[in-house]
């Protein structure tokens, strides 16, 4: 049987708002499941919500016209000397350029050590009975094809709202969330990006509370009237 | 800095046959870091090793960069010959380049963040590019930071080109790359040996340095596998004169992983990782 449960709407859900002020250039609620892609301009702010509480947003960062160059999880860690991201991070390129900065955020760290899932590490983490579970890197392919994106293209990419501790001994695993409903992240692009997001749709560990539920993204033009 | 001995003008070269004879001269010059050719005349062949089988013999000069393909089973050792080095590696399955080393998987999937004696690394693909199956280096390993860029090391050196005496490891990488008919694209993160880096619960790094001189380290190849290798200093090398030193590379014809290695069984998750890169070489006849 395949899974494919997911919570499209709740009592409990939390749609809040964009989280600077200006004019909305974009707002778009990503289904459970899906992926979603778009071009942020330069001094434009992504605000993306965590509509039902610790849901991973899987998310890759490209510059916008050459996307040769993208987000390095490494880069970005070794610059700030610590492996989470938090308020103030400024995500880098591989070139150790800046692609965006984190300019606001409601959760108390954010994960970029965790990775994507896939169909392929589903069976080594899960089992191979999890082979036909929808992955985060089939969205990640799927919504890279539409901007002549493919697997080499592919890096190790930042959860919004996904918790990963690593103990003293080097254990390290995805746990229980620290987010809730309407919790934010805000990123402004420091260039024109491309922001590919997948909705983890996870169904075998907690980054998403074993339930997959919307996340809204809103940029907002904070020089824009609104 | 690797030394130049032997380089320079030395006599006449006005003519072809005075050139030929200058270069020709020059041939024979023993440096710290060059490859030996053929592997089996490496003046540095490790214990237990029958030189015979040596498929790949060289010192990369610090800061330097190497490459090769290998065959299944082949097994690497890597050596931190003064305890400077620091070796980033990329690996990338020579049967399909879109399958190279995913970091994130490498860590996640052995719950595992420090690299040691048995850790697999691990493709994107859920699959076994190579095993880490012996380390004489106390652990002194990466897998958090990567290579400094070319903007890091103009920040805190003045130059990271390629051609300046303090390169970024990425652009030793991308040369690598390219000499392996890859692009810039095709470096996925990196993993670094001879280098330790810690996380604290809050998710501060803490540099704990290398292992000293001699520290090892041994992979088997579980795939045919590209092997990129920058030996250029780690982004948190607190040593703010770049410190490098040369990185030694010996592989020779061994056996890929099997059931009966311990590392095959230490966890469940590793056990369907080799099961998995053993059907997809089974399907492909590759034994
Ligand atoms: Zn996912």
């Amino acid at each position: 049987m395949t899974v494919t449960w997911a919570t499209y709407e709740a009592g409990y859900f939390d749609r809040s708002e964009a989280y600077v002020a200006g004019a909305a250039v974009l707002d778009h609620e990503i289904a459970p499941r899906a992926g979603w892609s778009a071009v942020v301009r330069a001094g434009h702010v992504l605000t993306l919500v965590d509509v039902g509480g610790n849901q991973s947003g899987d998310c890759l960062i490209y510059d916008a016209v050459d996307h040769e160059e993208r987000y390095s999880a490494q880069a970005t860690i070794a610059a700030q000397r610590n492996a989470y991201l938090v308020e103030g991070s400024v995500l880098l390129s591989d070139e150790g350029r800046a692609l965006m900065t984190v300019v606001g955020n409601e959760v108390e760290r954010q994960d970029t050590i965790g990775g994507a899932c896939s169909k392929e590490s589903n069976t080594l983490r899960y089992g191979h009975h999890t082979m036909f579970h929808h992955a985060c890197r089939e969205n990640f392919l799927l919504e890279g094809a539409r901007h002549g994106l493919g697997p080499r293209d592919l890096v190790s990419n930042i959860n919004w709202f996904m918790n990963v501790p690593v103990e003293a001994d080097g254990t390290l695993g995805i746990v229980d969330g620290m987010s809730a409903p309407g919790k934010r992240v805000a990123l402004r692009a420091e260039r024109d990006v491309l922001v590919i997001i997948s909705n983890c749709p996870q169904v075998n560990n907690p980054c998403n509370d074993f339930n997959p539920t919307p996340l809204r993204a809103i940029v907002t033009d904070p020089e824009g009237r609104a | 800095m690797s030394n130049d001995l032997g380089a320079g003008r030395r006599a006449s070269t006005a003519t072809p046959a005075q050139a030929r004879d200058d270069a020709r001269g020059r041939a024979g010059t023993a440096v710290e870091a060059m490859p030996y050719l053929p592997p089996s005349s490496s003046p540095h062949v490790p214990d237990g090793v029958d030189p015979g089988d040596l498929v790949w013999a060289e010192t990369v000069a610090g800061p330097g960069y190497a490459h090769a393909t290998l065959a299944r089973g082949s097994r690497i050792r890597l050596e931190d010959v003064t305890g400077d080095a620091c070796a980033h590696v990329v690996l990338v399955s020579a049967l399909q380049r879109s399958e190279r080393l995913n970091v994130a998987d490498t860590q996640k999937i052995p719950w595992q963040a420090y690299l040691g004696a048995g850790h697999p690394l691990l493709s994107g693909d859920g699959r076994v590019l190579a095993t880490v199956v012996a380390d004489a280096a106390d652990g002194r390993h990466d897998a958090f930071c990567g290579v400094t860029t070319l903007a890091s090391n103009h920040a805190r050196y003045g130059a990271g080109e390629a051609h300046s005496a303090t390169p970024a490891g990425r652009e030793l990488l991308r040369l690598a790359a390219a000499k392996e008919g890859l692009a810039p694209r095709d470096i996925p993160p990196s993993v670094s040996f001879f280098k330790g880096v810690r996380v604290g619960a809050d998710g501060a790094l803490e540099w704990t340095g290398g292992a000293g001189a001699g520290a090892a380290v041994e992979l088997v190849a579980e795939v045919p596998l590209t092997v990129l290798i920058a030996n250029a200093a780690h982004p948190l090398d607190p040593d703010d004169r770049y410190r490098t030193g040369p990185l030694r590379v010996h592989a020779w014809a061994a056996a890929a992983s099997s059931p009966a290695d311990p590392w095959w069984t230490a966890t469940p998750e590793r056990a369907r990782a080799y099961l998995n890169t053993q059907q997809h070489l089974l399907a492909r006849g590759i034994r």
